[in-house]
């Protein structure tokens, strides 16, 4: 197998009394999309933050495989090194659409932003790599110098994708990127999910309640229970043959349709 | 800041000219103290906004409050002050500015810019080149460039201290986007010793390039936002834009119709109800300067005399 990309171990937040996670530790490696299921206040979004440099954790270590120094853990790095390595080799896709758009420039601005953070100045390239990320994302190119006020919710999502991917990042944290959306744009947007990691290769961290979901697009399954990792495993083997009584749970509260 | 001739010389000429009851040039000397040192600094780390403890002023906050406080704290009795509201030495804002510091501080005042040591201004540089000796004071309504795209002062903070500014193309790019040309007009983003962007406070971009090394000090005051900040003479200022659509400035198809020139910023003038219009610089002194040379613009009746309109 190939280096690992991202690697905690004994990852602890704590709010005060109050736990986020306790003791997670897993291995992401180039291409694998890991899912992160669990019932609300399960700490999934907290070990998210904790992963992805947003919330630095009570203990334990993060480690990601930076291009030039190889693998370092992300809470040591310099703060300009890690505001790097967020807007270029990591992307997040927010379960809000808002929080990961700016809501007053363009859809072709918002998708060039992250060029221009990292030194993009012609303008010509800049709208060129927007237009062909809109395109993969499939918003008519109509829509590029509107706002993305006049969208409806599963293109802001798609928009929020194309914002992040454009700077080919290796690793890609989601947190609830599905949920809000009605079965049909959620339908789409996981196709589109599932071809645009397959095709680029791209790692992801995904962060859902829906078990549904996690089947479509992980290869492989945490299952967090009080802030602490219960099962993990292939996906498949997860979800068909649950070990733990909270999982066994999980899994026989999905609604047959 | 010019030298401060003999104390006795000082403080005669003081009583003789200025208000009783009130400190030289109204601030107290504190104040003034705690201005200076983030002049100072503001000196030292060009383009960096300096916080200062800005003081409520006799006008109300966006009149130019924080270019009278930066002017007060580095005026000397041996000053000679020239204060510009749009261009224009006869302006409300310009005229009472000049004729508080006149009160207050029993300075000499000037129209002429070759003749001031401190330049107060809002929204114009003047045409004629600034030299070594003088100081150029702006009154600064937002000075925070990164504002209109963040609104928290900790990240933008943070962005300027990392010179992150991707986000100032996000404008540009809005512009060109939009209407195929950079449609920002005043209040164009510079960067300064390719380090801090800086907001050059509402002059229009015409008057961007006459800030990259210029001799004077150049000085910024923003009062109801508290900060200051400084160009230092000859450093380089340079305004942002993409490599396919690099900065231009503004150029007019008309020549200044009182003095004829066709180098100056020009202010579009309605004439009439009837859609006349006429095109006069904007500088005023610039432009009575020309005159009093004997350049006529196309404006004036044929049989004019400059005494006139003087």
């Amino acid at each position: 197998m190939t280096n690992v990309l991202l690697s905690s171990k004994n990852l602890s937040h704590h709010y005060g009394s109050q736990v986020g996670c306790i003791d997670v530790s897993f291995d992401i490696y180039p291409g694998e999309v890991l899912g992160v299921v669990g019932e609300s206040g399960s700490g999934k979004t907290t070990l998210l933050k904790n992963i992805s440099g947003l919330l630095q954790p009570s203990s334990g270590s993060v480690k990601f495989d930076t291009r030039v120094d190889g693998l370092k853990d992300i809470y040591l790095l310099s703060e300009p090194e890690r505001r790097l390595l967020m807007r270029t080799d990591w992307g997040v896709v927010f379960q809000n659409a808002r929080d990961g758009l700016r809501m007053n420039v363009s859809a072709g601005a918002n998708v060039g932003e992250r060029l221009m953070a990292i030194g993009a100045r012609n303008y010509r390239d800049i709208r060129n790599e927007a237009t062909d990320w809109l395109q993969n994302v499939e918003i008519g190119l109509e829509r590029m110098d509107h706002y993305p006020e006049t969208f409806s919710g599963g293109m802001l999502q798609r928009l929020q994708i194309a914002r992040n991917l454009v700077t080919k990042p290796r690793l890609v944290f989601m947190d609830e990127p599905t949920s809000g959306l009605d079965v049909s744009v959620q339908a789409r947007l996981l196709d589109l999910i599932r071809g645009l990691v397959s095709q680029l290769g791209i790692a992801c961290v995904i962060v859902s309640h829906d078990l549904g979901v996690m089947r479509l697009l992980s290869n492989r399954l945490i299952v967090m229970h009080k802030g602490r990792v219960v099962e993990k495993g292939l996906t498949d083997q997860v979800l068909d043959d649950p070990q733990h009584p909270y999982t066994q749970l999980l899994v026989s509260s999905i609604l047959p349709v | 800041m010019a030298a401060i001739s003999g104390e006795r010389k000082r403080s005669s000429r003081l009583k003789e000219k200025t208000l009783d009851g009130y400190n030289f040039a109204y601030l107290d000397d504190q104040t003034k103290r705690m201005i200076r040192r983030a002049a100072l600094k503001a000196v030292a780390i060009p383009g960096y906004q300096v916080p200062f403890g800005s003081r409520e002023m006799p006008l109300p906050f966006g009149w130019g409050t924080g270019g009278i406080q930066v002017t007060a704290s580095i005026i000397g009795i041996d000053d000679t002050l020239k204060v510009i509201d749009q261009g224009a030495d006869d302006t409300t804002n310009a005229v009472n500015i000049r004729r508080f510091f006149a009160k207050t501080a029993g300075v000499e005042t000037t129209e002429n810019t070759s003749d001031a040591s401190i330049i107060q201004t809002r929204h114009r540089i003047p045409e004629v080149k600034l030299k070594s000796d003088q100081i150029i004071v702006y009154q600064v309504p937002i000075p925070e460039p990164l504002r209109w795209i963040e609104p928290r002062e900790e990240e933008t903070r943070k962005m300027h201290a990392l010179t992150e500014y991707g986000v100032m193309h996000v404008e540009l790019y809005e512009n060109i986007a939009h209407y195929g040309k950079v449609t920002t007009s005043y209040n164009y983003p510079v960067q300064v010793n390719d380090h801090y962007v800086m907001s050059p406070s509402p002059i229009p971009k015409f008057d961007n390039p006459k800030m990259d090394k210029m001799p004077a000090l150049q000085l910024f005051g923003a009062g109801r936002e508290k900060r200051i900040y400084a160009v230092p003479p000859y450093t380089k200022v340079k305004s942002l834009d993409f490599d396919d659509h690099p900065f231009e400035i503004e150029s007019w198809s008309e020549c200044c119709a009182l003095c004829e020139s066709s180098s100056s910023f020009l202010d579009e003038v309605i004439t009439d109800d009837k859609g006349s219009r006429m095109f006069v610089c904007s500088d005023s002194n610039f432009c009575a300067d020309r005159r009093a040379k004997g350049h006529k613009g196309p404006g004036l009746p044929r049989k004019f005399e400059i005494k006139d309109i003087e």
